[in-house]
């Protein structure tokens, strides 16, 4: 009796979350398909959904005609570059701050975490130009280091919060066996911590990748990452539904997967650690 | 336990990250403040001149901002009130025994990965099309008036697909919390009799209360200055229908190149978000034990 009530429930909820879970995705997966139709077809009404004459042709265009293999690179060095540079800058910071703490140790996490509460729009008039006087506009270099400034407080209270978990006393045994703190970090703790920047690394990248207020109000067309390029497609001239969708499934496919991985630890990352 | 040499290490090693900080912060907020005292508009350079509290008078009062204020106030507000609400129904439901909870796990956090200017581009041409989008053809076949959603109810429409794109976010840190709640305690409850009803009121729910505190509020600050969804579907309109306070400020800077009031205006939504990022900062500190 209680078994069948059990397994009533389980199909219930089963039923249920996976209709949620594909209403959800819909937009995702209907983009998908529409990739694969004719301009025609992806207008047509009542729309098909599987039974077409599937084609890559859009994907094919999209990679010949438009700038998809200009404007993708620079997402790539953008989102990549600002993520590199500020894990460089912020292992250390996050390593001093979880093995030699201080009493202010405190105040500047939350104080870092205070720098992020800043909401861009309030400082787009002075970068936009600093940016204009440095010849920073439309500049690779440029969209990196803002990308990479807006980031650094995550990316230093993410590696924080892994750090904080490797335990102490394996530092102290090191120590004892006359481990310098070179040779300790490199040896001891870069090996325990892989996992930890690693996930930092994933979550700063599609971060990124899909940032669009500075990429779109400090880039035009020659450092555009592929938000801008996407955008591109708002114009009344550019509504081609299906290059629309061949380009934004492209645009989104490596982040996707790239998310899919990382979603475990996205929890922690984008809560500062305030939920576990 | 720590040598003299590693704590002078340590510091070092944070200074880089602190200076950075404290000039990206400062310097910037520092010419926003100094630029929203001055009449300056980049069309007429070198008339820059002292304007004293004029530039945010003319930002504060002019209706566009009352608007800009109001719709802020609607996008925030709804998107909270949907993505919560749907959120902890959705966690409660992942939270059950589900076959293939991988799976839709997936399927529900998918939408966070897409960026802005695709989730709105493709919300508008492929399902909010008034003629050949997939809403227009459902309505269509439900023998309704299709609506057009940008023309009719351009805000609700904005509001949906921010909605969709926060759903995920707010769904996963209460399935995160929910998951972290004591099974015995929840039997323990149903034990003694308790309705299903009384377990979620009096145990579930004040268990969410801090998370639904977080994500409140960085949804907040990251809804204060929703744009590209706006950039590229209404472009602020019809009229000031959908321009919220950052949109507005957009526009002034780089659209009508008054940067005094822009300025004036940017510092507004600073203030604005520093009200919420000091009670964030604050239960984030009370979890932390430095």
């Amino acid at each position: 009796m209680a078994r069948r009530v059990a397994v009533a429930h389980t199909v219930t909820a089963t039923v249920a979350a996976w209709i949620v879970g594909f209403v959800i995705f819909f937009p995702i997966l209907w983009m998908a398909i529409t990739s694969f139709k004719t301009e025609l077809e992806a207008f047509n009404t009542p729309p098909s959904f599987l039974l077409f004459q599937w084609t890559t042709e859009n994907y094919a265009t999209v990679q010949e005609r438009s700038n998809y293999l200009h404007h993708a690179p620079n997402s790539i060095i953008i989102a990549g570059g600002s993520t590199l540079v500020a894990m460089v800058i912020a292992i250390p910071a996050a390593w001093s701050m979880a093995f030699v703490p201080s009493r202010r140790t405190r105040d500047i996490l939350l104080w870092i975490l205070s720098t992020k509460m800043m909401p861009a729009v309030g400082v787009l008039v002075p970068i936009y130009l600093i940016f204009r006087d440095l010849a920073l506009l439309d500049s690779r270099i440029g969209l990196l280091c803002i990308l990479c400034l807006s980031n650094l407080p995550i990316v230093v209270w993410m590696l924080f919060t892994y750090f904080k978990e490797i335990p102490k006393d394996i530092l102290e045994a090191s120590r004892m066996d006359g481990a310098t703190i070179g040779r300790e970090l490199v040896y001891v703790l870069t090996p325990m911590a892989v996992p930890g920047i690693a996930s930092t690394i994933l979550l700063n990248v599609i971060l990124a990748w899909n940032e669009a207020f500075w990429t779109l109000n400090l880039s035009t067309s020659e450092a555009a990452p592929l938000t801008v390029f996407i955008a591109s497609y708002s114009s009344p001239e550019g509504l081609f539904w299906a290059k629309l969708s061949a380009a934004s499934t492209l645009a989104i496919a490596p982040i996707l997967v790239l998310g899919w991985f990382t979603q475990r630890q996205l929890v922690r990352g984008l809560t500062f650690g305030a939920v576990k | 336990m720590a040598t003299q040499q590693a704590r002078t290490l340590g510091r070092l090693m944070l200074s880089p990250t602190i200076i950075l900080l404290f000039v990206w912060m400062i310097v910037p907020l520092a010419m926003t403040i100094y630029f929203s005292a001055l009449n300056y508009n980049l069309l007429n350079p070198g008339m820059e001149n002292f304007a004293g509290l004029d530039n945010y008078y003319y930002f504060l009062t002019d209706p566009a901002f009352l608007a800009a204020f109001r719709n802020t106030l609607v996008l925030v507000g709804s998107v909270l009130a949907i993505t919560v609400v749907f959120g902890i129904l959705i966690a409660l439901l992942l939270d059950q025994p589900i076959l293939g909870r991988n799976v839709v796990r997936l399927m529900v956090i998918g939408p966070f990965f897409i960026m802005p200017t695709v989730s709105a581009l493709v919300w508008k041409n492929l399902l909010m099309h008034p003629v050949s989008g997939l809403f227009a053809w459902i309505a269509t076949s439900l023998g309704l008036e299709p609506i057009d959603w940008f023309a009719e109810a351009p805000m609700f429409a904005i509001i949906l697909i921010v909605s969709w794109q926060w759903l995920p976010f707010a769904t996963l840190i209460l399935l995160t919390a929910l998951q972290s709640l004591d099974a015995e305690q929840r039997e323990a409850a149903e034990m003694d009799g308790a309705r299903s009803l009384s377990t979620f009121l009096y145990i579930t729910l004040p268990h969410l209360a801090r998370p639904i505190t977080v994500v409140i509020l960085i949804e907040t600050i990251f809804l204060l200055s929703v744009f590209a969804d706006i950039f590229v579907t209404t472009g602020g309109g019809p009229g000031l229908q959908t321009t919220n306070i950052a949109f507005l400020i957009y526009s002034q800077a780089l659209m009508h190149y008054d940067v005094g009031t822009a300025s004036a205006g940017g510092l507004v939504a600073v203030v604005v978000a520093n009200i919420l990022a000091f009670f964030l900062v604050r239960i984030v500190g009370r979890n932390l034990e430095a």
